[in-house]
């Protein structure tokens, strides 16, 4: 079995640092939402997501985890959070909603906790 | 011989470039950000400079995780914006200057830091946005760049230690450069922020207001922190502070703040701004 790379990370509570480990985990569900970046594929995605998921590779978790937009379930499967925005994108959602999705608050109180953080 | 004359450390965060798309720059959420600039242009009024050097991380427009330099420099005639996955108008090609791009990288590379030379290179909005809000009335941006790219999207990320030395030798480069050229340095990115996880949304004030402080005078205090020190204080994407840190690091003369504005919330990042007048 590999080993952990040499430097373990702290333990922050809600994050996941993005290493090597799920660089690796990552790869395919990374690349897939790098190629989102045109807009051919884009639309490529959305005319047969399965198909699109299967032409780069995403394993069977990966696949369920996009079709649920299950951002924390993508994250945990090695996506990169610049590449998953590439992904959210797609349904006009963006990081204020990622960040909605991710810890289960609605949009208009996830914008409201981050006005509070102004105080 | 080159100057630089000062650096500019803005947050870039992609909403920016979707609010002055929109023409929103007055509107209650927006006005106490794009207000923040004024200052900045009142600056740039008296400081002419001629070239940019922009210190940002790009975020998988041009670098995917195939192959991703820790850091990389630019050697283009020309730099091109485009698409980075949400269709939002793109933002007209910046000129570089190839001989500055080759002075800074044979510079840096005999200093030490192999960094990874770039003939091509697109630029996101990391590059894009601080520009365009530098000169928000320009058809065109109005001075030459030169992109220097640095990881922080995959770790390891440079240490602040090591980005502070490379600030420095950027900033040797660019002043043994034989032309006549005022340069400003751009620092993109942070402050404090998180996009992913249970964490998503977490901003620290204080630790801002601190780094703040620290990088006029006493930047070499912010070399202490480790990255994972950086993600805890500052969120995951917080640590593009390093990116101020590496700007702020090519000043070597008396550095003085001639601005600086700071507001929570722009979209889920704290942004933050300063300008920093290097006096030789």
């Amino acid at each position: 079995m590999a080993s952990r790379p040499r430097y373990a990370h702290r333990n922050i509570p809600g994050t996941t640092i993005f290493d090597g480990v799920q660089a690796q985990k990552g790869y395919a569900l990374n690349k897939m939402c790098y190629s989102f970046n045109s807009a051919e594929n884009r639309a490529a995605f959305l005319a047969d997501e399965e198909a699109y998921c299967r032409k780069f590779g995403l394993s069977e978790v990966q696949r369920k985890a996009i079709a649920a937009r299950d951002v924390l379930g993508l994250i945990a499967e090695g996506g990169n959070v610049y590449y998953l925005a590439k992904f959210a994108g797609i349904f006009n959602l963006n990081v204020q909603d990622l960040g909605a999705l991710q810890t289960g608050m609605s949009v208009e109180a996830f914008r409201q906790k981050l006005v509070e953080a102004a105080r | 011989m080159a100057r630089i004359i000062g650096a500019v450390t803005t947050s870039h965060v992609p909403a920016i470039g979707n609010a002055i798309a929109r023409g929103m720059q007055e509107d209650p959420y927006w006005k106490p950000f794009f207000r923040g600039w004024d200052g900045v242009h009142d600056w740039l009024a008296t400081a002419k400079p001629d070239v940019a050097v922009v210190v940002y991380n790009d975020h998988g427009l041009q670098f995917f995780l195939d192959k991703l330099p820790t850091f990389a420099v630019g050697a283009a005639a020309e730099y091109q914006n485009a698409d980075e996955g949400w269709g939002l108008p793109t933002l007209p090609p910046y000129r570089g200057n190839p001989d500055l791009s080759w002075h800074v990288i044979e510079s840096l590379v005999a200093d030490e830091f192999d960094i990874t030379t770039c003939q091509e290179m697109v630029v996101d909005h990391a590059f894009t946005l601080p520009l365009k809000l530098m000169w928000p009335d320009a058809e065109q941006c109005p001075v030459m760049t030169l992109p220097v790219a640095v990881n922080t999207v995959q770790h390891p990320l440079p240490t602040p230690a090591r980005c502070y030395k490379f600030g420095r030798a950027l900033g040797r480069a660019v002043e043994s450069y034989g032309e006549d050229l005022k340069v400003v340095i751009l620092g993109t990115g942070g402050l404090s922020h998180q996009l992913d996880g249970q964490r998503a949304g977490f901003i620290n004030k204080a630790f801002d207001a601190m780094c703040m402080d620290k990088l006029v005078g006493e930047p070499e205090a912010l070399t202490r922190y480790s990255i994972d020190d950086l993600v805890e204080q500052a969120g995951t994407q917080g640590v593009e502070v390093i990116n101020w840190l590496t700007a702020r690091a090519a000043l070597s003369g008396t550095v003085n703040k001639v601005h600086s504005n700071y507001h929570i919330p722009i979209s889920n990042t704290a942004s933050g701004l300063m300008v920093l007048e290097n006096r030789a």
